[in-house]
């Protein structure tokens, strides 16, 4: 298993001699740039949300009931009938399971795209502009990573009025309000050493304004970490908003999975033994959530090549021709070496990583 | 020690603005929340406390938000965080009984976790590319389950089915509280599956952190010479990794208000009669005077433990201490 240095392109990190290449290899490298990762972590994790993200879209439809219609007999035991079994007021299992899957993710879906969006724009403002601009955008920063998330959350859903709290957007947008502060905390540390790099200098002397150079010169050096930010949040939220819903703050009228385990919970489901009832949904959280974190290895790989050896297997490592001990101090980076007809027989090269 | 001085500037503005988003939430929510929950209240609780309720909340008072906002400070230092509905008792008094329950589970499985994790981490990150490696995968789903959904299912195996530790509340009955042995014994007891179930799901946070950590402190140069001069490798492996600890100390700030966040849901599956708990009853009945005091000293002590979290960083960098 060989990782392409390839994918490293539109990263200051690599330190490719993008110089040296012909032209036909730059062309490839572009290309590559946009294709699958390679690293199995990244993959699982891609399987693994790409199934819940489908069943987000498909859920309620293939659901085969109505998440509330209970009009069968109480506290089935899992069946061909119904595959989860029923809940103490006759409602099938399963199709609450199905249910819940949308407004789980889409609100951890919102959290994590408005959470980034602000840490986006506070981060790279303060990292760029500095000044008094920084020190008050970073106080805020800090105060918000200083408050505990959660019961702040509790005190503003329990304020909303029921049509808030039945609103998943609202609940959404609300959950990214305490989630933005750690992204844009490493966002603005890395504009800062951005900044001073020549092509944003060169960007400044040509005379292209403030806010074109922070989106469209500085942003796309910092992509890979706003990705990572983004899944860091989305998890966050997630596991925010089903803790919300098993206390009982937002809406028990919404399905999602919180709202399953907090009926499991009220019914003492986990004390009388149905564990069809509370395990499910708790796995399916659970599943996004590394579903998440393992893509999440993936990018933190992608953006610190020194990861990447250290998650190869001694397998993997012979494989890549790597000595099977590693010396200290030296990291090997995994790289292939360009595809041409001058280029070294060896797949890979051993160096130090500076 | 400006950056220690900076810090503790940045908890002050923080415990400010937690004390005044607590002041301004139920005065500008829409709806008028308070007005409704005392309409609730009308008939069930005395005159004297709906007075109390409505001066905590400045309604029907006709003063200015600022006048309200001094008074709501002056009560604030005088200790006086409201009246609990539902308990009938002074909010400070029902905190004071519950605080150290849950500052103590949390306290303990947080440094166990945080002791545990990064050594975990020390050893994952030296043995890089060993079978050690599948540990990864497990601890990000261990990362992953919700502490509560974690904590129900070691309640119903290693409690209620193999009864292995005694669960539901922080004591057995019928002991006298007290320092006597019987009764710390048995609060030790009653916390282990508690604090386990805190323990599993932040340790992967802490590992996961120091590892990649010692993964780039051991390129360092230092390690090299370390290693060239013969110093024999616990030694070798005890310099990279007090490197390799300082981010972890420092991203202590982020890491607790997570795992406070998912520690008081564990005492609501364990029933144990910490501030989690108040938490869920305030919810359930609305009790705002209740929830809004939670928050507060929930707030305060996390700034606390943030503070002990800088003092420590400060005596491990050295760094730290010359800028002055």
């Amino acid at each position: 298993m060989s990782v392409n240095a390839d994918n490293l392109a539109p990263l200051p990190a690599g330190q490719l001699p993008a110089g040296q290449l012909p032209e036909a290899v730059l062309a490839r490298t572009r290309v590559r740039a946009i294709r699958l990762p390679h690293s199995p972590k990244a993959i699982a994790g891609l399987a693994i949300l790409a199934i819940f993200a489908l069943l987000t879209l498909i859920g309620p439809w293939v659901a085969p009931y109505a998440p509330n219609y209970n009009a069968f007999a109480p506290n089935l035991h899992p069946s061909a009938m119904h595959w989860l079994g029923t809940s103490n007021l006759g409602a099938d299992l399963f199709s609450q399971l199905l249910n819940g899957a949308r407004a789980t993710m889409v609100v951890g879906f919102i959290a994590g795209l408005v959470a980034t969006l602000l840490s986006v724009i506070v981060g790279i403002t303060a990292g760029y502009i500095g000044g008094g601009t920084d020190e008050g955008l970073s106080l805020a920063a800090n105060v918000f990573l200083a408050i505990p998330g959660l019961p702040l959350l509790i005190v503003i859903d329990s304020y909303l009025p029921a049509s808030g709290r039945s609103n998943t957007l609202l609940i959404g947008v609300i959950i990214a309000i305490t989630g933005w502060a750690w992204g844009a905390r490493v966002l603005r540390a890395q504009t800062l050493s951005i900044k001073r790099r020549d092509f944003v200098e060169a960007a400044r002397v040509v005379g292209e304004g403030r806010i074109r150079i922070m989106f469209f010169e500085v942003l796309p050096n910092l992509v890979a970490i706003v990705a990572s930010s983004f899944l860091f949040t989305m998890l966050y939220a997630i596991g925010t908003y089903v803790a919300l819903a098993y206390i009982g703050v937002t809406s028990t009228a919404v399905w999602n999975w919180g709202t399953m385990l907090y009926w499991a919970q009220s019914s003492n489901a986990p004390l009388t033994g149905a564990w069809w009832w509370f395990v499910p949904p708790g796995l399916c959280i659970a599943l996004v959530g590394t579903g998440l974190a393992l893509l999440n290895f993936g990018v933190d790989e992608f953006i610190n090549p020194r990861l990447r050896a250290a998650g190869l297997s001694r397998k993997g490592m012979r494989k890549a021709g790597l000595p099977r001990h590693p010396k200290l101090g030296l990291t090997p980076v995994v790289r292939t070496a360009p595809r041409k007809p001058t280029a070294p027989a060896t797949t890979a090269r051993t160096g130090v990583a500076r | 020690m400006t950056a220690l001085a900076r810090k503790i500037g940045v908890y002050i503005v923080t415990a400010w603005v937690a004390i005044t988003v607590n002041f301004l939430l139920p005065r500008l929510m829409p709806g008028n929340p308070i007005q409704t929950m005392i309409g609730k209240l009308q008939g069930r609780v005395t005159l004297q406390m709906q007075q109390a309720i409505q001066q905590q909340f400045g309604i029907g008072l006709h003063q200015s938000l600022w006048s309200q906002y001094v008074s709501y400070w002056s009560q604030l230092f005088h200790g006086n965080l409201g009246q609990s509905i539902t308990l009938s008792a002074p909010v400070s008094t029902v905190l004071g009984q519950t605080l150290p329950w849950t500052v103590g589970l949390l306290g303990a499985s947080t440094v166990l976790s945080f002791v545990l994790g990064t050594l975990a981490g020390i050893a994952l990150g030296w043995r890089r590319g060993s079978w050690l490696d599948g540990f990864l995968p497990v601890s990000t789903f261990f990362q992953a389950v919700p502490y509560f959904f974690l904590g129900t299912v070691l309640l119903l195996v290693l409690g209620s089915d193999l009864h292995w530790f005694p669960v539901l509340g922080n004591y057995a009955r019928g002991l006298t509280p007290g320092f006597n042995g019987p009764f710390l014994f048995s609060v030790v007891r009653y916390a282990e599956l508690p604090a386990a179930t805190i323990v599993l799901s932040s340790i992967a946070g802490w590992m996961l952190g120091m590892r990649n950590m010692m993964v780039t402190v051991m390129d360092e140069d230092f390690v090299l010479v370390a290693r060239a001069k013969g110093l024999p490798t616990r030694k070798v492996v005890s310099y990279a990794a007090r490197n390799a600890i300082l981010p972890s100390v420092a991203n202590f700030s982020l890491a607790i208000g997570l795992v406070v966040s998912g520690a008081l849901l564990v005492e609501l599956v364990f029933n144990y009669p910490g501030v989690g708990n108040l938490l869920l009853q305030a919810v359930l009945n609305q009790d705002y005077p209740l929830l809004q005091g939670i928050f507060l000293v929930i707030t305060l002590t996390v700034l606390g433990a943030n503070l002990i979290a800088d003092f420590i960083y400060v005596f491990l960098d050295p760094r730290v201490r010359q800028e002055a």
